[in-house]
């Protein structure tokens, strides 16, 4: 009976932990992101970041044949995506190995939370309205920032499109339809309407429609080879966000509301004589938040922010059918709130100073019975502090936390943390590009979530938080070309040490349906993350853009010395990654050819032949042909992703899709 | 001319190269791998045994190793090379292990089957869906599978068990009967069998009760209430079956009930706690796991129980301290030849387990490695090629 229990824990657990690279931005992309940046961020214009960072913006980041997020993410390097598979299949990000609960997921600009299981699936989230997809070791190269901003050990930043109106522009409208293989269906519109002189809004729908089918193949060596058709993966799911923004003197305010709804099957795993399951989950996500900054005085400036966020899962296995099931019907209700006042001062041009404050209070409800019904109030408190100097620039952070939880049962005892970041970069030739020299240190923690410390049966109120150490030295090089055919190249390579202690893990207890968890893994990984990017103009029309990326990562598992494992590379990291990515544009065509590489892992920390996944490679293709028409554009793109057909897993039991298609129309005005 | 040439080659040369990329390596066969673990023995009756690995749910992992007492060979994951045309091998999440006439039966609870393969060669004869099986007992040309997947009723919570009876010479399912909630093992005795009923679905409504099925008509002629959360069953010579409780992991424990299957009575229990239970002559070893919440560990107890004389022999049949090396023990099982002790150890569940073997003594013989979460073993007297 807690095998559903189990599952639905193991995917919880099963998400953690990878990290990265990636290097500056092309000239090309500086428009649309600092027009992001100005509104979001610093609005620095080159992007000299002290902590590592990759991002995808713009045009870039649609060109790569991705359907969400998460695949957008296989682009970065020191990053591992788990994907379940298909549209609707669960897909979560692991930095650095790290854990994927050591991932902090901010959507413009807060972060989204998830008390219950401290992940998020970063499948669910569409790019059909996103600006920039960004990636911090660490945490954001911005000292003036909430405090939650400063308590991940890796981040992840989602910004959505904002409103950018030129001289005499009212109002912008964008209509994109997509549909292609595994029945998908999916319309998409954005609108964008000037209110006034300084305020603006926007609004994007979408509809996602799929039957989550296709084929796929098993063939053994000297054995079975079996081809089958992956059921119960469909999706149906509709999004609608809504903004205003809005300019005020030496500062802004936006606000937004999202609303998010889907149905979808639970695809399972494919195992012997049970190649389908008939499990179904119901999601509701809702939220709406808001932001305030002013630049009060030359050297005072306040940040305000709130978010309230609603989210409902339902997850029924029903036997009536699949008579092999357990009967599950639960519905879990969570809801936070969360507030935070960020304050700046620059005393002087060279130094930046921080304190920041947050409150948030997290429930959960759920009908499982003796439930507890957790509450959580967190307080956060930053100080942070920026120096900057013509060739050193310093960043240190003190992070204070202090969690109090409530229940109808046993509870954690309060748990008081302090943690500290600090970084350092140096630019031994001076200049706004060229050679780039930084380190980071930074410990930081996740605190155990609801379900692993009241979930009926299994939860254990005696956890500790789980601890991460970093130590990051890179280099990054960047330099534009005025004459010659490559005209812009950057480089960027990270050597990394990290320490996850108090690694929270699913252990046994009398019997194989009783797990409980337990502070009991030591895990630490040594990588390096490199990347490449350069930018090409050959004659007048042919522009270029290529990507390369590279991880390797030996993620060892130190938790037990009597074990023969012991040293173990942990599940599912291999040792070798990387990515390419190459772009086109020809006039108004776009040819964009991507490579993703995964090397061989285990799926499990006893690396033995039983164990072994073999390493995949898949490599995708798109065509995009623009049009004017009338005052507007029109962009048709055609994509063929899984070129080669290949049969792989990126979970052992979760197949993936071979080759697929995709065809596209947005219309622009 | 030569140009073109070249670049004809030069573009097929990639485009080949392109496609090898798509075809990727098949996925490896898994070998087995033998551990010379003991001396070479001259058996009279028993001439080793299979061991099923249940392997995590949803990772179709379960395996079976055999042991061979003529030449002290363990050999890991026997199935996938001599049935390398059975689509993803053994299964999901093995369950129990049987040996009758000349064939052997696991039962995959997860993959909803019972697989029949040959004694002497493990080569796959058959198999039969069976939704959430659990475990086999037989009796003549019949066996019977325990299983959780009865009639769904109008209250999807209170859905009973079953228990298939299977014709072996046919491989055909012949008739069910619903039982209790959730029902574990089985034992038959004077034409009758007992299963034991846990509800573990149904916590904390657990099930109390053995049901007791007449062979002849496959009825359900008795229920005999016993105590909460049922699981392991054995039966002596003189009639008693043992049926453990597991308690409900909070404030009542785990015990060891007696039942007498003449008057279908409890009569009595053993005050001893039970994760595992095995019967060998008039010895009933058991083993307990207990979670302590204090400790942040698992507290293990050995015992071992005369049902001959009706009393406790031994806390401990694990003498010379070789207990403290076993993290989880899982399953447990006496050869009843040489009346060595097998304990599996679990471990992590994640990697891969251990067997250890133990003279009659208790005292430590040898260690091999298993596959993960050795569980459920079987003595043969067939020869195994």
């Amino acid at each position: 009976m807690f095998d559903r229990l189990i599952r639905l824990f193991v995917w919880s657990a099963a998400l953690a932990g990878a990290g990265v690279a990636a290097p500056a931005h092309a000239e090309g992309r500086l428009d649309s992101l600092q027009h992001v940046e100005e509104v979001v961020v610093t609005g620095r214009l080159v992007r000299r970041e002290i902590i590592p960072v990759q991002e995808l913006a713009g045009e870039e980041l649609h060109r790569l044949g991705a359907h969400n997020v998460a695949d957008a993410l296989r682009y970065f390097s020191g990053v591992q995506i788990k994907d379940y598979g298909g549209v609707g299949g669960l897909k979560t990000v692991n930095i650095r190995s790290m854990g994927t609960n050591h991932v902090g997921v901010f959507y413009d600009g807060i972060e989204l939370g998830n008390a219950q299981n401290g992940t998020v699936d970063l499948g669910r989230f569409s790019l059909d309205n996103m600006e920039a997809v960004t990636l911090y070791n660490g945490q954001k190269s911005a000292v003036f920032q909430p405090a939650k901003d400063f308590g991940s050990s890796g981040s992840i930043y989602l910004q959505t499109r904002t409103p950018h109106f030129d001289e005499g522009e009212t109002h912008h409208l964008r209509a994109t339809f997509r549909t292609g293989s595994f029945g998908v269906v999916n319309p998409a519109l954005l609108w964008e309407q000037r209110l006034s002189e300084r305020v603006s809004g926007s609004f994007s729908g979408e509809y996602l429609r799929s039957s989550g089918r296709y084929r796929f193949t098993y063939r053994m060596q000297e054995g079975y080879d079996t081809t089958a058709v992956r059921r119960n993966g469909d999706l149906d799911a509709v999004r609608v966000e809504g903004g205003l923004f809005g300019r005020v003197e030496q500062g802004y305010w936006r606000a937004k509301a999202y609303f998010y709804h889907s149905n979808r099957g639970y695809p399972g795993a494919v195992v012997r004589n049970k190649f389908s399951h008939e499990d179904r989950q119901w999601d509701t996500n809702f939220f709406t938040q808001g932001a305030f900054k002013k630049d009060f005085r030359p050297w005072y400036s306040l940040l305000v922010q709130g978010k309230y966020a609603y989210d409902y899962l339902h997850y029924l296995s029903d036997p009536t059918l699949d008579e092999s099931t357990m009967y599950t019907d639960n519905r879990y209700h969570q809801q936070e709130i969360y507030l935070t006042a960020a304050n700046r001062f620059v005393p002087f041009p060279w130094w930046e100073l921080s304190l920041s404050a947050d409150w948030q209070y997290n429930r959960l409800d759920a009908d499982l019975r003796d439930f507890v019904y957790p509450r959580r109030q967190t307080m956060l408190a930053a100080a942070a502090t920026a120096l900057r100097f013509d060739r050193v620039e310093l960043q240190a952070s003190l992070l204070g936390t202090w969690v109090h939880d409530l229940t109808r049962g046993d509870e954690m005892s309060d748990k008081r943390k302090l943690t500290p970041a600090v970084f350092l970069t140096w630019r031994p030739f001076g200049g706004e590009e060229g050679f780039n020299l930084r380190a980071f240190y930074k410990r930081i923690f996740r605190m155990p979530t609801l379900n692993d410390l009241y979930y009926t049966f299994i939860g254990n109120v005696h956890l500790e938080p789980e601890f991460t150490t970093q130590y990051d030295v890179g280099a990054t090089y960047a330099r534009t070309f005025r004459h010659t055919w490559l005209r812009r190249l950057e480089l960027q390579a990270d050597v990394y040490y990290n320490e996850v202690e108090n690694k929270i893990v699913a252990t046994p207890t009398s019997n194989f349906f009783r797990w409980t968890m337990v502070n009991l893994g030591q895990v630490e990984i040594r990588g390096l993350d490199a990347a490449v990017q350069t930018d090409w103009l050959v004659g007048r029309d042919l522009t270029l853009a290529a990507r390369l990326n590279y991880t390797y990562q030996r993620a060892q598992d130190f938790t037990d010395p009597s074990s023969e494992f012991y040293g173990g590379q942990i599940p599912y990291i291999p040792w070798h990654s990387g990515s390419a990515a190459l772009n086109a544009v020809w006039w108004r065509w776009e040819l964009s050819y991507s490579f993703i590489y995964t090397g061989e892992r285990y799926s499990s920390s006893a690396n033995i032949p039983y164990n072994y996944q073999l390493p995949w490679y898949t490599s995708d293709l798109s065509l995009a042909r623009s049009w004017r028409l009338g005052r507007g554009g029109l962009k048709t793109t055609l994509e063929v992703n899984n070129l080669f057909d290949q049969q792989y897993e990126v979970v052992a039991c979760y197949p993936m899709p071979g080759i697929n298609f995709k065809f596209i129309v947005q219309y622009e005005f | 001319m030569h140009t073109a040439i070249r670049r004809g080659c030069l573009a097929g040369g990639m485009i080949l190269l392109l496609l090898a990329g798509g075809c990727r390596k098949e996925i490896p066969m898994i070998r087995s791998e033998v551990d010379y673990v003991t001396l070479p023995t001259s058996p009279e009756r028993i001439e080793g045994f299979f061991l099923v690995n249940e392997g995590n749910m949803g990772s179709n992992k379960c395996t079976i190793d055999h042991f061979d007492a003529r030449t002290g060979g363990y050999r890991r994951n026997i199935y996938p090379e001599r049935n390398p045309g059975v689509v993803k091998e053994l299964g999901d999440v093995g369950n129990d292990i049987g040996i009758h006439g000349d064939r052997l039966y696991v039962v995959v609870n997860c993959s909803n089957l019972v697989e029949v393969m040959d004694v002497y060669t493990a080569e796959h004869i058959g198999s039969l869906s069976i939704p959430n099986c659990r475990y086999i007992v037989f009796d003549g040309d019949r066996a019977y599978v325990s299983s959780y997947a009865g009639p769904v009723q109008i209250d999807p919570e209170a859905r009973p068990g079953k228990v298939v009876e299977i014709d072996l010479e046919r491989l055909a399912i012949t008739r069910e009967v619903v039982v209790g909630y959730q029902p574990e093992e089985m034992v038959i005795t004077g034409g009758r069998l007992y299963v034991a009923n846990s509800g573990g679905y149904r916590y904390p409504n657990y099930d109390r009760t053995v049901s007791v099925v007449d062979l002849a008509t496959f009825e359900v002629v008795n229920t005999i209430d016993v105590a909460i959360n049922l699981h392991r069953m054995e039966l002596d010579r003189f009639g008693r079956i043992y049926v453990s409780s597991r308690g409900d992991y909070y404030g009542t424990g785990s015990d060891i009930y007696v039942i007498d299957s003449k008057s279908e009575q409890v009569i009595g229990r053993l005050g001893i706690a039970a994760s595992e239970m095995c019967l060998d002559d008039d010895r009933l070893y058991t083993i307990s796991t207990e979670w302590s919440y204090t400790t942040q560990s698992n507290e293990i107890t050995y015992a071992v129980y005369d049902t001959a004389s009706e009393r406790i022999l031994s806390r401990s049949f694990i003498t010379d301290g070789t207990d403290e090396r076993i993290t989880l023990p899982y399953g447990l099982a006496v050869n009843p030849e040489t009346k060595e002790i097998y304990v599996c150890d679990a471990t992590n569940y994640v990697t891969p387990g251990y067997l250890y073997c133990f003279t009659p003594e208790g005292r430590f013989k040898w260690r091999v490695r298993t596959g993960d979460i050795p569980a459920h073993i079987a003595f043969s007297e067939e020869p195994f090629y």
